[in-house]
């Protein structure tokens, strides 16, 4: 497909992107284009200005702190994930990625990528909800530090303001983690999914029920108080070709309960 | 709109071209360059027909942009046999009937290719994995599994 007329840069540094974006309203960072590009096939979106983010080296790595905090460059792929003997610390995460879509999705794709387009079904957005990690977003003036819970905004929408870039991803230390899902073959996009982390007190997200991942605090991780969280959320899950509203509410249910026991197997 | 200088190496020959920033590339690669041994199936990301390999690292051209290629060396379908030489994964397709239409084959034997480079020894379970971004709408997978796994050491 003949992609519309678009410029591009490679810049070197973060702070060049920062400039190349905040220079044209309609730029648009490009990391794995593993979304974007389709999107922009699909005329769903026309940038102006392609900002490719692949020649910063600041945003690539992974660091494992001494007390177990884990830095993730947000141009990270799936695969220098998955082969990452720091991210080792927190294993859902190589768990949940090595699940995304194919080896040639997982070589381009990224960490970033993944929780900035913010697709509903998307692997990752859940999963940085339940287990509190922090997004280092830079702008023109400085970075700020955003929780999980309040970085997803709507359907494709993050607090990644225009001119903005993520910058990394922040996890706590903790093990007692748990992801499971329903998708459309092995490997295939999420119909429903759900990640559960016990490092302190439960900590569950629903994703593919709402615009963004629906944070869940059960009381107790006994699986009533589980059933429990999920039915007072009152979830109201889009219908479509593959689960009615009813059959997806139902699925985010059993996948909580699913997530939820994985982490406590793991406690 | 501007065009970019690209240098790229595709099967040990340097191309030097300008491109349009919005050039896929898998459009250079079959409309500029003239090789059209990788095909384009879904243009969606999906089907894996359009499989090359860009600095070592096995990716589907029709979500990368030519001038991301710059100074990249690429791999196709057409850099695997030396002449009328096979290779022994080339020539494992053929005796185990892994084609039949032969649209998804380049993609096919590029995956696998990148797939045995990487892990010579492959597991079962590995192979599937591996091909899992290459849809076959003839084969039912099983010769293209079976013609794999008999150069797997
Ligand atoms: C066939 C196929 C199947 C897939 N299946 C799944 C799946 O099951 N689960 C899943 O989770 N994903 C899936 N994906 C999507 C894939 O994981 C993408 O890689 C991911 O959604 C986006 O990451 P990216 O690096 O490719 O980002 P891009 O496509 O380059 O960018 C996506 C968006 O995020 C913005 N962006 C990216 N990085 C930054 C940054 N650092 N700062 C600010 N903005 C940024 C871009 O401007 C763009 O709007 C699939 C993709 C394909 C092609
Ligand atoms: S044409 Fe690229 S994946 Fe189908
Ligand atoms: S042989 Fe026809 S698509 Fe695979």
């Amino acid at each position: 497909m003949l992609l519309r007329e678009v410029e591009y840069a490679k810049p070197t540094s973060v702070s060049d992107a920062l400039s190349a974006l905040a220079a044209h309203d309609g730029a648009r960072a490009l990391a794995g284009g593993q979304t974007l590009i389709n999107v922009m096939k699909a005329r769903a979106a026309s940038p102006d200005v392609l900002v490719d983010l692949n020649g910063l080296d600041e945003l690539k790595g992974i660091e494992l702190a001494a007390d177990g905090t884990l830095t993730i460059g947000a141009m990270t792929s799936y695969t220098e994930l998955m082969a990452s003997a720091e991210a080792k610390a927190r294993p859902i995460l190589a768990e949940v990625v090595s699940t995304i879509a194919d080896v040639q999705v997982r070589n381009r794709g990224t960490v970033g990528g993944n929780v900035c387009a913010n697709d509903p079904t998307n692997h990752l957005p859940p999963l940085m909800t339940a287990i509190g990690a922090r997004m280092t977003i830079a702008g023109a003036g400085g970075e700020r530090e955003v929780p999980a819970e309040e970085f997803f905004l709507g359907v494709y929408m993050t607090a990644v303001g225009p001119g903005e870039l993520l910058t990394r991803i922040t996890i706590p230390a903790g093990k007692h983690d748990g992801f499971a899902a329903i998708t459309l073959g092995a490997d295939g996009t999420c119909i429903a999914n759900a990640a559960a982390s016990l490092n302190g007190s439960l900590r569950v997200a629903l994703g593919c029920v709402d615009a963004v991942p629906v944070l869940l605090q059960p009381a107790s991780a006994d699986e009533d108080a589980v059933r429990a969280a999920v039915q007072s959320a009152n979830l109201d899950p889009p219908s479509d070709v593959h689960a009615s509203a009813e059959y997806r509410a139902h699925l985010a249910e059993v996948l909580a309960l699913r997530a939820a026991r994985q982490a406590k197997e793991r406690a | 709109m501007s065009d970019h200088q690209v240098t790229v190496t595709v099967n040990g020959v340097e191309y030097e071209r300008e491109v349009e920033a919005r050039k896929l590339l898998i459009h250079f690669v079959r409309d500029d360059l003239d090789l059209t041994g990788s095909h384009i199936g879904c243009d969606t990301g999906n089907c894996g027909a359009c499989s090359m390999i860009v600095n070592g690292t096995l990716v589907k051209s029709c979500m990368m942009l030519a001038v991301q290629a710059d100074g990249a060396t690429v791999e196709t379908v057409e850099g695997l046999a030396e002449g009328d030489e096979l290779t022994p994964l080339q020539q494992s397709f053929s005796e185990h009937h892994a084609l039949q239409c032969g649209y998804c084959t380049p993609g096919m034997l590029i995956s696998a290719t990148a797939l045995l480079r990487a892990n010579p020894s492959p597991s079962e379970e590995e192979i599937r994995k591996a091909l899992q971004g290459n849809i076959c709408r003839c084969t039912g997978y099983w010769n293209i599994f079976e013609a794999v796994k008999a150069v797997a050491k």
